[in-house]
């Protein structure tokens, strides 16, 4: 682990990947990122010309955009001590998938595996580099997690969240059954296979339902996304957020994802 | 096999339809998962003996010119034969050869995903030739005339209620009121009929899951023993397999079957475990007068060398589809060929083309699950994804995902028309929610959630406009 910080008094540069689902569906997660990163001692920075980790070209078969984009990438966070992500699959593209695609390239692969070592899911780096073991924060509801499929498998995320989400003052983390079984989202897979999908999905929310939560969270918009679309198709009161919103203590400034009104 | 991989959307919709089959999927949706898990944490070297086993494949592989001639030099010492076919035709007519010289009318089989692979009971029967399938799987299957929904549990998706109805049907010359609707009256009725035809058969042809090139020895695998009466009691005992179904030592072949029954079943060890070399000998008690081994490529050697090499350390113990969320949607048969999951996904591909079978590796969402479970750690997700890009490359998939991402792709490698483009198409999903064909797939199930209405790059610059901070 890189601990020659380029301190700004003392405290790590981080850059924050915002992730293209964030920026355009939810702000809020990007928010409270930067919160959660200030709390712990972090100057965050945002580079303007990010866009996309490149995932959905990467998975689709069209590795010449997704190394443009990961080139594209690794430059803008270039000199930073840190790249947090709030999101597993976008983390598990930089950290496993860009050393790996670029890997030929005798430039950009060790640029690449250079950044992966500084490459963070955002709970993940708060708990594990950060050393953060609680936060301050509200929120009282009975709580269920899911792990998203790349952050638990790519990136190890699993307890770190549960040990955070255990501070927060007011939750009752009641565990989600099949919590490590795939809620059907898949990037492309859910447009290509809608029927599929949706059969995971249903599965998911009757999982979920079976809990008991009134509240329902996780590290990826994208899974957050197709299971508050479930949810909500089906009339049910769950609500829906990203795990970083309850962590830095949002859930009052902004509805549920997908909440209608 | 015909291949209907190219109708995977239409096969999942209707296997999402189908109340036998969605009920045994939800039946033993965990079974399988449970007792690997508790086989696994049984064992503390479990996690090192799957390295070993990648390690003992990659080797075999690196070298496998090498094992194979070893092999056969040594199936002939021991009096057998080994016949090289280089495609499946090769192999049905080579079988088809044996069973008329040995002058056959009745064959019986072991389970053999090879013998689905090149067809071989269509192929006898078309010669008038009676293959019975004597794994009750099997058996089962071959009185539906239908090909296996899974690699190790070829019934899998049929209810005891259906295995009944074929009973009856088939087995006419028993009372017709007799019952059967417990397990044991299946099982029951299906080994007295098998019985028969395991004294009537003249040839027996089972599968392998090892061939040893240190002894000649061939290893099979079962929990009914059926596999060692198929080569046993005939005359003529015909092996089929895969060329890499090859490991260089007895040792070896050890710790890959430590390694199989705990990851298909969750068993220590399958019931019966039956080394075959050669044919019997003057002291042997039993044994068939003729032993051969027909080796099959089929596409096989081609993999060598490529970014799909590692797929072919397979030890087929059917784990990632156990743990495949696609599958477990909506079972083998979807899949459209002999393959089915993510071994499927990967493999399908390679024997039948891309062309054929290009939905099979986009029909997973990556979660990870196989790749985590097999016990030889094929990386079956990235697999999986340079299909795709072969795919991608040859300008196949459909247009309308391609346009979309070339749109896509346009856009996110110009970020401020991108930003632009951005703080625009949230307004508008926000007012009016998404259009498009893309959009149709995911709102025929679930809604699409409104954004919250900004970017937060439009947020995040007007934050720091307000404290005085330039963008970084
Ligand atoms: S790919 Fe791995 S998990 Fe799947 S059948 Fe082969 S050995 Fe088993």
């Amino acid at each position: 682990m890189v601990t020659a910080f380029s301190h700004s008094a003392g405290r790590p540069r981080v850059g924050l990947f915002v992730t293209c689902l964030v920026d355009l569906y939810r702000p809020t997660v990007g928010f409270a990122a930067v919160r959660l990163l200030e709390q712990a001692g972090c100057v965050v920075e945002v580079p303007a010309g990010q866009t996309c980790c490149g995932q959905p070209a990467y998975n689709s078969g069209d590795r010449a955009t997704a190394a443009d984009l990961a080139r594209a990438t690794i430059a803008l966070f270039d000199g930073l001590d840190y790249v947090v992500i709030p999101s597993g699959s976008c983390g598990g593209m930089i950290r496993k998938h860009y050393p790996a695609l670029l890997a030929d390239d005798p430039v950009w692969g060790p640029r690449a595996a250079a950044l992966a070592e500084r490459a963070f899911e955002l709970v993940s780096f708060l708990t594990d580099v950060m050393k953060v073991g609680a936060v301050t924060a509200r929120c009282p509801a009975r709580v269920t997690y899911h792990d998203s499929c790349s952050g638990l498998r790519e990136l190890g995320v699993k307890e770190q969240p549960r040990r955070l989400l255990a501070s927060v003052e007011g939750v009752e983390l009641a565990e989600l059954p099949g919590a490590e079984v795939c809620c059907g989202f898949g990037g492309t897979f859910c447009v290509k296979y809608p029927d599929v999908s949706a059969r995971m999905a249903g599965d998911k929310a009757d999982d979920i339902a079976a809990t008991g939560a009134d509240l329902v969270l996780a590290g990826d918009m994208g899974c957050l996304l197709n299971i508050a679309g479930t949810l909500s198709r089906r009339g049910s009161p769950v609500a829906v957020r990203h795990v970083a919103e309850v962590l830095a203590d949002m859930t009052g400034d902004t509805p549920p994802i997908g909440a209608k009104g | 096999m015909e291949s209907t991989a190219h109708r995977f959307p239409e096969n999942a919709r209707r296997a999402l339809t189908d109340e036998n089959l969605q009920y045994m999927l939800r039946k033993s949706a965990t079974g399988f998962q449970l007792r690997r898990r508790m086989a696994a944490d049984r064992l503390p070297e479990f996690e090192d003996l799957r390295d070993q086993g990648r390690d003992i494949k990659n080797h075999t592989l690196a070298h496998l010119d090498v094992y194979l001639e070893a092999f056969e030099a040594k199936v002939n010492e021991a009096g057998g034969h080994v016949h090289w076919c280089p495609t499946a035709a090769d192999a049905r007519n080579t079988i088809l050869r044996l069973c008329q010289a040995a002058g056959a009318k009745t064959v019986t089989k072991g389970k053999s995903m090879i013998a689905e692979e090149i067809g071989i009971n269509d192929h006898l029967e078309a010669a008038g030739l009676v293959p019975i399938e004597t794994d009750l799987g099997e058996y089962i299957i071959q009185l539906r005339k239908e090909p296996p929904s899974h690699i190790i549990a070829p019934a899998f998706h049929v209810r005891k209620e259906q295995v009944a109805e074929a009973f009856r049907a088939a087995h006419t010359d028993l009372p017709p009121d007799r019952p059967l609707d417990e397990p044991r009256e299946l099982i029951t009725e299906a080994r007295l009929m098998l019985r028969r035809r395991f004294q009537e058969a003249d040839v027996g042809i089972t599968g392998a899951n090892f061939l040893i090139a240190e002894t000649g020895a061939t290893v099979i695998v079962t929990n009914e023993g059926n596999g060692d009466l198929t080569q046993t009691l005939p005359r003529v005992h015909v092996v089929i397999a895969s060329i890499d179904k090859v490991v260089p030592t007895q040792e070896d072949a050890a710790t890959l079957l430590r390694l199989l029954a705990r990851s298909a079943t969750g068993q220590e060890f399958s019931a019966y475990t039956t080394f075959s070399a050669g044919p019997r000998r003057a002291e042997d008690a039993d044994g068939p007068a003729e032993f051969h081994v027909v080796l099959l490529d089929n596409g096989r050697s081609k993999l060598l060398g490529t970014e799909f090499q590692e797929v072919l350390r397979c030890i087929r113990c059917g784990a990632c589809m156990n743990h495949c969320p696609v599958y477990g949607a909506v079972g083998g048969h979807a899949y459209g060929w002999v393959y089915p999951g993510p071994i499927g996904s990967v493999i399908d591909p390679a024997l039948i083309g891309i062309e054929k079978a290009g939905h099979l590796p986009n029909a997973s969402t990556f979660c990870g699950r196989c790749e985590a479970v097999c016990p030889v750690r094929i990386p079956l997700p990235k697999m999986m994804r340079h299909w795709r890009e072969k795919e991608f490359d040859a300008g196949l998939g459909s247009p309308a995902v391609r346009r979309g991402l070339g749109v896509w792709g346009w856009f996110v490698r110009r970020p401020r028309l991108y930003h632009a483009a951005a703080r625009l198409a949230v307004r508008v999903l926000r007012r009016f929610g998404a259009p498009g064909p893309l959009a149709a797939g995911w709102t025929a199930h679930r809604d699409l959630p409104r954004p919250e209405g900004r970017t937060f790059q439009e947020l995040w610059a007007e934050r720091n406009r307000r404290s005085g901070r330039g963008e970084a």
